[in-house]
């Protein structure tokens, strides 16, 4: 096929695409595969896959154990990929815990606070994650499940209650919508909206949390592959990531915890490798971060997180932002002009990132993403792990395109032609 | 092309005009079905036939929300299994769901599922074919109420 690759942000796309071998196959009879699912996982340049073959064939071991020299080697390519997402992130490397995604990096929190609030056996450092019932637990309409789920799971265990700020008509949290008081102990909530794009206003988030005491912990999934993200400038205390969203491995997730809140905080899973001390009546645990890293921990998919992270960061972030924001604009562009599309979420690119969901009145989501398939377009149908958020807008379902750094402006601009044709084929044009 | 082989006339006709929609009275059970992968819901209500000695279904009324497939599944499922006895509507209901789930393996039998073949083609499409079953699972559960209950 011959795409013009439209240069934005001065990215050379087709040589980014050439590193990436699946963009170049077919789908659904012959058809180019027009890939806009990057908010759902991303695709993995040949580079993070060179690196994971690499380090099995040569440096393979468990790390953290064992003195032999495959050992020593395989925890210094596990610990170098950790200074590197250090140096990516703006944190230094024993704030990052890795966990198996984003997912399971909110839940070490959620179950290090439960664990906190039993308040039996722990040093008295882990007071400051203890809730109960009083207290309260603050995220927003806007969350996806593993941000939302987790607290819910914290409030039934402990008594503490959830509320959250409600989000408003053109996709923002609504900061008028709840007053913070002295008895919130978390506020968690979403960098980058995975439905509606949206960024939310982290500086006066962690303002007001900080103004009442509260923990910040922030759902990085859809900021740090994205855009230009430095954790300890926006002053939060926790935040997650999940590798595959920054086209790196899957089974990989990273999660940030300021030092002297990980030096204080207790074990989530503990087993192996994460002790200091072992009796039989009762044992120590290891300082941050193999604290929380129990067990063999995934290896060649940190290190292909690493390799990941040097790619992006060859690129700059703040190109591949630049080039998301030129997506965006094609796309709120493009499908502006449909009849019957409703964009859900911000229409301007004002603090917005490259999730663009809309629905088509009269074709539901499921319908229209079919077509979109037979066409080799795949986007996300659904409520995108958002549901309550759906909800609030009074739809089931939206669909969602979402971009990364190898997405160019030609298949953006497919999409409008796919949903036309959507629409002429059930009927509604 | 896959789409027509997809959502073929039947579908959309069904899709367009549902047959048997809206909630009714009287209703011996009503289930609530949620596709939880896209958020679908189908509210369904079974009445049974008086003689407990030889069920039948009297009358199948739903609400649903959700995509052409699922609308219109439910659609020819009200048609195929009202006025049926309980067992005949699972020999369909059976009979539909194999050939749902067979990815494309089972062309399904007119004879006992008549419109329900034209849905063969989803069954090539591994995550469609929960759209395909959500009326049908809804009736199977309200069904297995009654039962329960009597």
């Amino acid at each position: 096929m011959t795409t013009l690759q439209t240069p934005t942000a001065g990215l050379d796309v087709a040589s980014i695409r050439d590193d990436f071998p699946i963009l170049s196959r077919t789908v659904r009879e012959g058809r180019p595969l027009v890939y806009l699912d990057s908010g759902a996982t991303s695709q993995r340049p040949r580079q993070v896959l060179d690196a994971e073959r690499a380090f099995l064939e040569t440096h393979n071991a468990a790390v953290h154990r064992g003195a032999h020299q495959l050992a020593e080697e395989a925890t210094d390519d596990y610990e170098a990929a950790r200074s590197k997402i250090a140096v990516f992130t703006g944190a230094e490397p024993e704030e990052l815990v890795f966990t198996k995604n984003a997912t399971e990096g909110i839940n070490l929190v959620a179950y290090a606070m439960g664990n906190s609030s039993i308040r039996t056996g722990l040093a008295p450092e882990s007071e400051r994650f203890a809730v109960g019932p009083g207290d309260e637990i603050v995220v927003t309409e806007l969350e996806h499940h593993a941000n939302l789920v987790p607290w819910q799971e914290l409030c039934r265990r402990t008594g503490a209650t959830l509320r959250w700020y409600s989000v408003t008509e053109d996709g923002r949290i609504d900061l008028d919508s709840l007053e913070l008081t002295e008895r919130v102990k978390v506020v968690a909530f979403a960098h980058q909206s995975n439905v509606l794009g949206s960024i939310a206003p982290v500086e006066e988030l962690v303002r007001r949390a900080q103004a009442v005491g509260a923990l910040t912990v922030l759902d990085a999934c859809q900021s740090v592959p994205h855009m230009p993200v430095n954790l300890t400038e926006l002053g939060v205390d926790f935040a997650a990531f999940s590798g595959h969203k920054m086209l790196g491995p899957s089974g990989v997730g990273v999660l940030f915890g300021r030092t002297e809140l990980l030096d204080a905080m207790p074990p989530f899973i503990t087993g192996g490798s994460m002790i200091e001390m072992v009796r039989m009546e009762g044992s120590t645990y290891a300082p941050p971060p193999q604290r929380f890293e129990a067990g063999v921990p995934m290896t060649s998919q940190a290190v292909g997180l690493g390799a990941a992270v040097d790619y992006l960061s060859a690129i700059g972030m703040d190109t591949v932002f630049a080039h998301e924001r030129e997506l965006t604009k094609v796309a709120l562009d493009t499908l502006r002009e449909v009849e019957g599309v409703r964009i859900i979420g911000p229409d301007s690119l004002e603090q917005r990132g490259g999730a663009v969901s809309f629905v088509v009145d009269g074709v539901h989501a499921h319908d229209v993403g079919q077509v979109l398939d037979d066409r080799g377009i795949a986007v996300r149908v659904g409520h995108h792990c958002a549901w309550p958020l759906h909800r609030r807008f009074g739809i089931a379902a939206t669909v969602r395109a979402s971009f990364h750094v190898y997405t160019t402006v030609e298949e953006v601009a497919q999409l409008a032609d796919g949903v036309r044709a959507a629409r002429e084929f059930f009927g509604v044009a | 092309m896959k789409l027509e082989q997809m959502y073929q006339e039947i579908i959309l006709d069904h899709y367009r005009q549902p047959h048997g929609a809206g909630l009714r009275e009287p209703y011996d059970a009503e289930t609530h079905h949620i596709n939880p992968t896209c958020g679908d819901e189908v509210t369904l209500r079974v009445k049974l036939g008086d003689d407990p000695a030889h069920p039948t279904v009297q009358d199948v009324s739903y609400e649903s929300l959700g995509c052409s497939i699922s609308q219109a599944s439910t659609s020819v499922l009200t048609d195929l299994v009202v006025g049926k006895s309980v067992e005949e509507a699972f020999r369909i209901l059976e009979s539909f769901q194999e050939m749902a789930q067979s990815r494309g393996k089972v062309p399904g039998d007119e004879e006992i599922i008549g419109d329900g073949i034209a849905f063969a083609g989803v069954s090539k499409y591994p995550a469609r074919v929960k759209c395909a079953l959500l009326g049908w699972m809804a009736f199977k559960d309200a069904v297995a109420r009654v039962k329960e209950e009597a």
